[in-house]
């Protein structure tokens, strides 16, 4: 099937076997390998990237249902072209050392853009709880929160200070925090 | 302020400094370069690699047909174990001799997820597609997953082996005597479990493989240690390892579980010979967390005496360590728990052993620690489970019974020298930071007026040993006519920073800026030698290395630069601010810079530095819980942690090292585990099952910062790549404990999930009853 997707701001298109992933197509068919595929069950979003503006898993989406949209990946950031941090984010990370072996930064970045996109104003909580779909093995996380705190503006240290000592309950949405009900 | 900065202070130097990582703008803009993400055109045409794995825990194979397979689209060619000649191996040399591992199944498979065919294919959908049409016909035998059960030997992995016992390394020749505790006011008792973690590393095992016409081959691969790894490959394919060529690329994360080959390299390798084409090979997560050596899985009995004042007299620890079905590097990890089992502590008497037992799992290997964290929980929990008993703070029983500073270098009864240490320091510190008493006064409080959501406060003490796998290590250092410098490291970094930081190291010595300084590592035609990357030894060694390097290239240029500003080398210097050498207090007078000698002959050191002797970093960690005792639900609120590895080099790097192992640490201690059912299939074989906690599971940690340098090199580094973890599992699981200890709890095994900590919470009540 012919797939027509605009991929930082170029116009793409290729035949794709109708199963093929979005991750997939970004990958194999235009070579953009900054997308990295971690799992298989959509839990690790190493594969997040932006469908018309909004944070997607790449890896659950088919390239054909990405026709005629347009997809941003860590490649299409500003500067990225040039291999300059000219966005607020891939700064943010590298300045709080918030990636290590880099395999989720692609799509923790990704998922970050998005993030700040939606509430500009976010709390460490915000922070915490909207990167929760992706994971990350090397940092335990302290310092993508800090980064995601400083490239939104935010003094990363005033913001874990009031969380360290905020009783409000830091558990994932959607989980069972034992309180029943309430 | 959180970013501690070096204690240890180095007036107008870049060591201790925080400096960004070199590696960043490309990890950030186009995205490092993985296995799986290469172009390069030696693998131009490479075919895919899908193997089969068996879906049975321990089955004989009455036969394979791969005749359909064959048939299917994109299909190149189909090998099963019949076809292998790379003869089975023995994957570990202290193991017994018969526990051999095929390269792929033949007659029989002993775990989940054992390869028994590869399906060679032009596109990888393909591979899936023909790999699922290889029909094996398989005759179920009985699994054995418990440890116990397969000490029994009733159901055997390796029946020509007539025993699933894979080693007699860790036993003693004696037992201790009846009057081990025979002198102890107080014995406490117990069987706990340190249970089996994946390393789950984000990035899977990948491997590519191409022929020369010279006959060399040249892997493309995943891992910790190429050089070790190039040396395994070519003994399993009885190649000479010159013939062998590893490059890594970059890699995504190892935490041990990387140290060295997987047989599966070997196979990539034979496969392209074989087909005479390029072949690439990438797993699926699922086929990770079956394929993938986990980590931990250990039984332990650990028994502690002394007296009600608090003074700890004997301690024995009796180890059972799941080798899983091929036996690896699991069967040695028992060494470092018992050479670890008294951890901080001046202990009289200390006894242990450890049986390894095969069963028909995963095989196990190093996790963050290996070894290390296993000796580091048992005894953090013996020494709560005295306290409890006699009635005494932990931390008071802890600082009562350290290896006190005037005792340093310290022999321990588990047979380690223990370099340099402040143990006490390190509690009371850690204790003050998380204002400990201020702790006892809010739990005493939520106890009195019986609150749902009760505080738990954990206190971890520990030592570990870094650098102690492997202590030569060696870096070369050149310096170009342009200015610019080469570093060649046999360390082998996936996340650790070494572009950075063994730039600073080199900047320092040569007074040329870390930007002109490029490091390379990770190909065996490059940098023949090396040790690469785990049990946190690279600063320690290979770091080292780099700062010998460069000193003696500043020494080999002064000789040249005497020459030529005809001088004598006793009066020249360099000046690092030019990068220039220089007359002693002549300004103005000639000088030549490093780049002008660079350019009249190579200026190149290489550098073998034999560190000896590993070293012991330390520290304590301070958990504070919340436990909801009606639902069992316990959040790690606040973690203070302090990771001495003497001076810091780059905090930045330092305290991101921390927070990973603090994080894996927790993890273990909350969430993490591989589970099997007793038939040995895993129930934990996806990211959807295992549980790697996200940020939101998570607090930010608090660090504390104290740097005693160790005596074993010039540079007083220790290494730090693993403390966190050692430190903050036992400090979580003594906190969540402590959070119900007043309800009659006395221990609760790891993960600590809801439904265990309320089964514990309701038998104690039961008991009490």
């Amino acid at each position: 099937m012919k797939v027509e997707i605009t991929v930082n701001g170029e116009h793409t298109s290729h035949d794709v076997e109708p199963r093929t992933l979005l991750a997939h197509y970004l990958r194999e068919n235009l070579g953009l390998k900054a997308t990295n595929i971690g799992c298989d069950t959509t839990s690790c979003g190493a594969c997040t990237v932006l469908v018309d503006g909004e944070a997607v898993k790449s890896c659950t989406v088919l390239a054909v249902q990405a026709d005629q949209q347009t997809v941003t990946t860590m490649e299409g950031l500003d500067g990225a072209a040039k291999g300059e941090l000219g966005h607020p984010v891939t700064k943010a990370f590298r300045q709080e050392h918030g990636l290590q072996c880099g395999f989720c930064t692609p799509g923790m970045v990704m998922a970050a853009v998005s993030l700040i996109e939606e509430n500009p104003d976010l709390t460490e909580k915000d922070v915490r709880e909207g990167l929760e779909g992706n994971l990350c093995r090397c940092t335990g996380y302290h310092n993508i929160v800090r980064a995601v705190l400083v490239a939104a503006g935010k003094d990363p240290d005033a913001a874990q200070a009031a969380e360290a000592v905020s009783d409000e309950r830091t558990t994932a949405p959607g989980f069972s925090t034992g309180e029943g009900d309430k | 302020m959180r970013l501690p900065t070096g204690l240890v202070s180095r007036p107008m130097s870049i060591l201790g400094t925080r400096v960004v990582r070199t590696e960043d703008p490309v990890f950030l803009t186009r995205g490092a370069t993985y296995t799986d993400d290469l172009t390069d055109e030696r693998l131009t045409g490479a075919l895919h690699v899908t193997l089969v794995r068996s879906p049975l825990a321990h089955a004989t194979i009455n036969s394979i047909d791969v005749e359909e397979a064959r048939n299917a689209p994109g299909v190149v060619a189909v090998f099963t174990g019949a076809d292998c000649d790379i003869a089975p191996a023995l994957l570990f040399p202290a193991a017994n001799k018969k526990m051999l591992r095929p390269f792929l199944a033949t007659d029989r498979v002993r775990y989940v997820g054992e390869a028994v065919a590869a399906v060679l294919t032009e596109e990888a959908y393909q591979g899936e597609d023909a790999a699922d049409l290889v029909d094996v016909d398989y005759e179920p035998l009985d699994a054995v997953v418990d440890m116990k059960e397969a000490l029994k030997d009733e159901v055997l992995l390796f029946p020509e082996a007539g025993t699933n016992s894979v080693t007699a390394m860790h036993l003693n020749k004696e037992e201790p005597g009846d009057d081990f505790f025979a002198d102890c006011e107080v014995v406490v008792s117990r069987e706990i479990v340190n249970q089996r973690v994946a390393a789950a590393p984000l990035e899977t095992r990948a491997a590519s493989a191409y022929w020369g016409e010279d006959g060399r081959c040249t892997i493309f691969c995943s891992t910790q240690n190429a050089q070790s790894a190039r040396d395994e490959v070519a003994g399993w394919l009885g190649m000479d390892a010159k013939d062998l060529r590893l490059i890594l690329p970059d890699v995504g994360g190892g935490f041990g579980a990387k140290i060295g080959a997987d047989p599966e390299f070997a196979l990539v390798a034979w496969l392209s010979k074989k087909v005479g084409r390029p072949v690439r090979w990438n797993e699926s997560r699922s086929e990770n967390m079956t394929g993938m050596v986990q980590g931990r899985a250990q039984l332990q009995t650990i028994t502690i005496g002394g007296d009600r004042d608090g003074t700890v007299k004997a301690y024995r620890l009796d180890v059972v360590a799941d080798a899983g079905a091929y036996p690896r590097l699991g069967v040695a990890l028992p060494m470092f728990t018992r050479m670890m089992a008294p951890g901080t502590y001046d202990i009289p008497k200390v006894w242990s052993t450890a049986q390894v037992v095969a069963t028909t799992t995963t095989s196990t290997a190093a996790y963050r620690g290996a070894g290390r964290p296993e000796a580091t929980q048992a005894i953090e929990r013996a020494m709560d489970l005295f306290a409890d008993e006699i009635g005494m703070d932990p931390a008071e029983l802890r600082k009562k019974n350290v290896v006190k500073p005037e005792q340093f270098p310290f022999t321990t009864k588990g047979g380690a020298e223990y370099d340099t240490g402040e143990y006490a320091k390190a509690i009371d510190l850690a204790c003050e930071a998380a204002n400990y008493e201020g702790l006892r006064a809010e739990q005493a409080r939520r106890r009195e007026r019986g609150d749902a959501l009760q505080l738990g406060i954990g206190v971890s003490s520990y030592v570990e040993i870094t650098g102690g796998g492997a202590f030569v290590e060696n870096a070369t250092v050149q310096v170009h006519a342009d200015g610019t410098v080469t570093v060649l490291t046999g360390t082998s970094p996936h996340g650790q920073g070494h572009a950075t930081a063994w730039a600073m190291l080199a900047s320092e010595e040569l007074g040329i800026p870390v930007e002109k300084i490029t490091v390379k590592h990770g190909d065996t035609d490059l940098i023949p030698t090396g040790a690469g990357t785990m049990g946190s030894r690279s600063l320690q060694t290979g770091g080292v290395a780099v700062h010998n390097a460069a000193v003696e290239l500043v020494e080999l240029a002064k000789q040249r630069a005497a020459d030529v500003l005809e001088a004598s080398i006793d009066d020249l210097e360099l000046d690092k601010a030019t990068g220039s050498i220089v007359v002693k207090g002549a300004p103005g007078a000639k000088s030549v810079s490093l780049a002008d000698l660079a350019g009249t002959e190579e200026l190149k050191v290489f550098h073998e530095w034999d560190a000896k002797k590993p070293s012991f970093p330390f520290g304590a960690h301070v958990a504070v819980v919340e436990v909801d005792v009606e639902s069992g639900k316990a959040t790690v609120e606040r973690i203070w942690a302090l990771d001495d590895a003497g001076p810091i080099l780059n905090p930045l790097i330092f305290d991101g090292q921390r927070h990973g192992g603090i994080a894996q640490g927790i993890a273990q201690a909350m969430l993490e585990e591989v589970v099997f059912d007793p038939e040995g299939q895993p129930l934990t074989a996806t990211f959807a099952d295992y549980g790697i906690p996200s940020a939101a599971e998570l607090p930010s940690f608090d660090l504390v910062t104290m740097e005693t340098p160790t005596t074993i090199n010039s540079m007083g580094y220790k290494g730090v790549g693993e403390a966190g973890t050692i430190g903050s599992c036992p400090a979580v699981q003594n906190a969540v404990i402590d959070a119900v200890s007043h309800l009659g709890v006395r221990h609760i095994d790891m993960p600590l999930t809801p439904v265990r900590v309320w089964t514990a919470i309701k038998e104690a009540q039961e008991a009490t009853r």
